[in-house]
């Protein structure tokens, strides 16, 4: 049933950002630590569990897949209600102060992108499928 | 009629964010497909719309939440807000390879690390040079570098002045802006292409918001990958940035 997947998928967030703030207060932070992180860990690990024992049904797939199809639009839905006019009014000192960090953390993915390992692109035989449902267009 | 149209959409909140939503996709990937001949990715204008509408709404309303604070938009916030938004980037991790995310764990912790510290130290230096040279101000722009949460969250707990408390929250939000639009122009040449390069930059970019946004604009697939790591980023700097960061940049600036 579809209900299983989204419900799962609620299980899943629900406990990982319980899981974050635990680790936030036990860290003294106030903040909630990699909740987010942790919820997708859970869900990862469900998937192994349940395409395991043969459980994974066609019904959970698509409550869990509806969502992370939507994915996209929600960001948009989430850029439109960003402080814009805050970041822009800070002035020189917010400009410098995020251009010159990007573009230093910029370098740095591609130097640590080339250390070890080296690239590669993805091996995976669902790589198809998850490019398709992630970008909004499930097949 | 306009009462009734107004009450409709302040009724039916979310399912008109849906509507307008979609109506703001559509318009996107027909202006990459007719425009750009798909060169820039519909994703990616629909995000630049997105911010271009939080401006117009920020400028009507004078308020901070974009659009959102429109009565006639609310849906939007509800839509794109914290729930939504961690429910659906939860979602994605199902079409994570497992094998390419444990690969990548221990550099990905590597890029988390500097993720804190390079912003730290950069916006650190930027507020210097502008004439903040108390090392409570300093830190905390330079917290807010990290990302828009530790900075305000580092200036409370040092005990900021309001001003340099706004000006650390412009400058995370400033950067993850930067990092939504800008992803997919440098994709190619820092060689974000694959998942362990995505867990790279989703610890080293910080904000959850900049790095999906971008990955989302850049190729759908990485989002998961960048999510993973980005989520770890404002905790981290949250537990690094108002003490050990601070204490560091105490001894070498003095008080």
């Amino acid at each position: 049933m579809t209900i299983f997947g989204v419900a799962l998928l609620a299980i899943c967030t629900l406990a990982g950002v319980l899981l974050g703030d635990l680790l936030g207060a036990a860290l003294h932070v106030k903040s909630n630590v990699g909740g987010v992180g942790l919820a997708m860990a859970l869900l990862i690990a469900a998937r192994i569990w349940l395409d395991r024992t043969g459980k994974l049904s066609g019904g959970v797939k698509l409550g869990v897949e509806f969502w992370g199809s939507l994915y996209i639009p929600i960001v948009v839905a989430m850029a439109a209600q960003q402080n814009v006019i805050g970041a822009i009014s800070g002035g020189p000192i917010v400009v410098i102060a995020a251009v010159a960090t990007a573009l230093l953390c910029l370098a740095s993915v591609a130097l640590l992108g080339r250390l070890g390992g080296g690239r590669r692109g993805l091996p995976s035989a669902n790589e198809d499928h998850a490019e398709r449902t992630l970008s909004g267009d499930p097949s | 009629m306009e009462k009734i149209f107004t009450h409709l959409f302040v009724e039916n909140g979310l399912v008109a964010a849906f509507a307008m939503v979609g109506v703001v996709m559509w318009f996107s990937y027909v202006l990459s497909k007719r425009l750009t001949f798909g060169r820039i990715h519909g994703s990616a204008i629909a995000i630049v719309i997105g911010l271009a509408l939080a401006y117009v709404g920020g400028r009507l309303t004078g308020g901070q939440k974009g659009l959102a604070d429109l009565p006639l938009f609310a849906g939007i916030g509800l839509m794109g807000g914290g729930m939504l938004r961690d429910f659906a980037i939860v979602a994605t991790a199902f079409e994570v390879n497992v094998k390419e995310a444990k690969k990548a764990g221990g550099i990905g912790a590597i890029a988390l690390l500097l993720g804190t510290v390079i912003p730290f130290v950069v916006g650190a230096l930027v507020a210097r040079a502008f004439g903040y040279t108390d090392a409570v101000s300093m830190a905390t722009i330079g917290a807010g570098a990290t990302t828009y949460i530790v900075g305000p969250v580092t200036g409370a707990a040092l005990g900021a002045s309001s001003p340099v408390m706004a000006l650390s929250i412009a400058t995370g939000v400033f950067k993850a802006v930067l990092v939504m639009v800008g992803t997919p122009f440098v994709a190619r040449f820092i060689g974000l292409d694959n998942p362990r390069t995505a867990m790279i930059f989703g610890g080293l970019m910080g904000t959850v918001s900049g790095v999906t946004g971008g990955l989302a604009a850049t190729d759908p697939k990485l989002v998961p990958y960048g999510a993973l790591t980005a989520t770890f980023h404002s905790g981290l700097g949250c537990l690094l940035a108002p003490s050990v960061l601070y204490l560091a940049l105490r001894a070498i600036v003095g008080g």
